[in-house]
């Protein structure tokens, strides 16, 4: 730690001269809520801190052509605060009210958030339901576009490379956002971090369960796409027979751990539950 | 470690610093400036006791590199009183309710509460709790403050509740 520079790029040119010159690990910091303990706690200890907070072009939400475009530096606070957010994708506003404490929210990034890859990461199962894309950008300009589903690779591992940074979150406008619910089950209800947690997103109210998304949290490496749980749920009729079919099979779907906050059994066992719940409230139009 | 330089506009005081990249702005504000209000708590964002505003919002200052926000705008307790010496309306409001027992944490209260009351003039009482969930009380189990905070929303006029994203119900 105490060899460790500080950098602050105020344009993707910067970023790039940056990566030429660096020697030795570097480490990206957004609004540090992350990395800031880490490097208290000497979990990490980089020789080179690139802030990325200086890229001011990477703070925005914005509506496109029925896409919703959210800047990597967009903070949960950003995201409570947009209009865009509140009216047409109300699963991530409900995620993103449910992260840590207005404190935290304040700093916390939506980037930080996704590139911290905590199975708990309380925006991902949302994104996940809404079939999100993650942009992203290495030295030189290089950039891809990832689907979310395949970005998380174990808990705290992204498919990033050391030079890439997420630079914006996309996703289609939800055809009816009051068709979606996300659950949080934490100890408690204030500021805490999930024992797990679900995002459901269903098709405009008429059609069957085809098109129905579930994204998970914390009952697994990664937060995770339940797609055995969707094809069952597409395949049968919109009854309750099938919805309580489906809720014993997300208990098979996830590969829950036991630890601090709650055992392996208890996790499968909410899980079905607040499925349930999910369903009936994205059925019901958002409302539990 | 080498040194950055940096500037920090604090209660409307400009200091121009060389920190290093890992100081905190918490030991910034207590050690260089001697400003003690903001206390030392956790040190992991469990407790709020280190909140101060940064550019008009309420951050854990324990959490946050101060190179990270240099030539940003800062108020600490300390710069909430008018220069005559008298209080902000949310700190006679924590005196008349008694929203203070030992004051450990009353600093980092009334910095969450002023955020709030920036943003959105009559809080109701679930929008105040939830921007008080992040910032601990040991000593007076919430009410006084709560009430504290709601009665300066309800001093500041006639309401005129704007909708706004943040005011829809949970
Ligand atoms: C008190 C407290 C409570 C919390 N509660 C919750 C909670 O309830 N739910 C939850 O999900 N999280 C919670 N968190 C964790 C954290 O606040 C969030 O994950 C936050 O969104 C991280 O964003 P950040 O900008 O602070 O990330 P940082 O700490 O700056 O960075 C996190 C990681 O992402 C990398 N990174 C950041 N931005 C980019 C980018 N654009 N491209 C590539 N890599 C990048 C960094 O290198 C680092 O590895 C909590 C944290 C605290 C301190």
């Amino acid at each position: 730690m105490t060899q460790m520079e500080y950098a602050k790029p105020r344009s993707f040119k910067e970023l790039d001269g940056i990566f030429e010159s660096a020697k030795g690990p570097l480490r990206f910091i957004a609004g540090g809520t992350n990395v800031v303990p880490d490097l208290r706690a000497g979990t990490i200890s980089p020789r080179l801190l690139v802030d990325l907070s200086g890229l001011k072009e990477m703070a925005y939400i914005r509506e496109v052509k029925g896409e919703i475009a959210i800047g990597a530096l967009s903070t949960i606070s950003d995201i409570l605060a947009s209009r865009v957010i509140c009216d047409k994708a109300p699963l991530l506003f409900q995620a993103a009210r449910h992260l840590g404490s207005p404190l935290t929210r304040n700093r916390a990034t939506i980037g930080g958030n996704l590139a911290d890859a905590s199975p708990a990461a309380d925006t991902a199962p949302s994104l996940l339901a809404m079939g999100a894309m993650v942009h992203t950008r290495r030295r030189r300009g290089k950039e891809r576009t990832i689907p979310l589903d395949r970005f998380f690779l174990g808990p705290n591992k992204t498919i990033l490379a050391k030079d890439e940074i997420i630079t914006r979150i996309t996703f289609a406008k939800p055809k009816d956002p009051s068709r979606g619910r996300y659950l949080k089950l934490g100890l408690r209800n204030a500021m805490t971090i999930s024992v797990a947690s679900l995002a459901v997103s269903l098709e405009p109210e008429g059609s069957s369960f085809g098109g129905a998304r579930i994204g998970l949290g914390a009952v697994a490496p990664t937060p995770v796409r339940a797609y055995l749980v969707e094809k069952k749920l597409a395949s049968g009729a919109m009854d309750p027979k099938n919805i309580e079919a489906c809720a014993q099979l997300i208990t098979k779907e996830i590969s829950p751990i036991s630890d601090i906050r709650a055992s392996a059994d208890y996790r499968k066992r909410v899980v079905a539950v607040l499925f349930q719940r999910a369903i009936q409230a994205a059925v019901n139009g958002g409302t539990p | 470690m080498k040194k950055t330089e940096v500037c920090l506009t604090v209660n409307g005081v400009t200091h121009h610093l060389g920190l290093s990249p890992n100081a905190l702005l918490l030991n910034v504000l207590r050690d260089e400036l001697g400003l003690t209000g903001a206390k030392y708590g956790c040190g992991t964002g469990q407790c709020g006791l280190c909140t101060v505003l940064v550019n008009g919002r309420a951050v854990l200052s324990c959490l946050t590199l101060a190179v990270a926000v240099d030539g940003a705008d800062i108020v600490t307790v300390e710069g909430l009183s008018r220069p005559d010496g008298s209080l902000d309306p949310i700190q006679e409001a924590f005196l008349d309710h008694g929203a203070i027992q030992c004051g450990y944490c009353t600093p980092a209260m009334v910095i969450t509460a002023k955020d709030l009351l920036n943003r959105n003039a009559h809080p109701t009482e679930p929008e105040i709790r939830e921007q008080i969930e992040g910032t601990l009380c040991r000593c007076t189990g919430y009410l006084s403050i709560v009430r504290a905070i709601k009665s300066c929303g309800d001093r500041a006029g006639a309401p005129a509740p704007r909708p706004s994203p943040m005011k829809k119900s949970r």
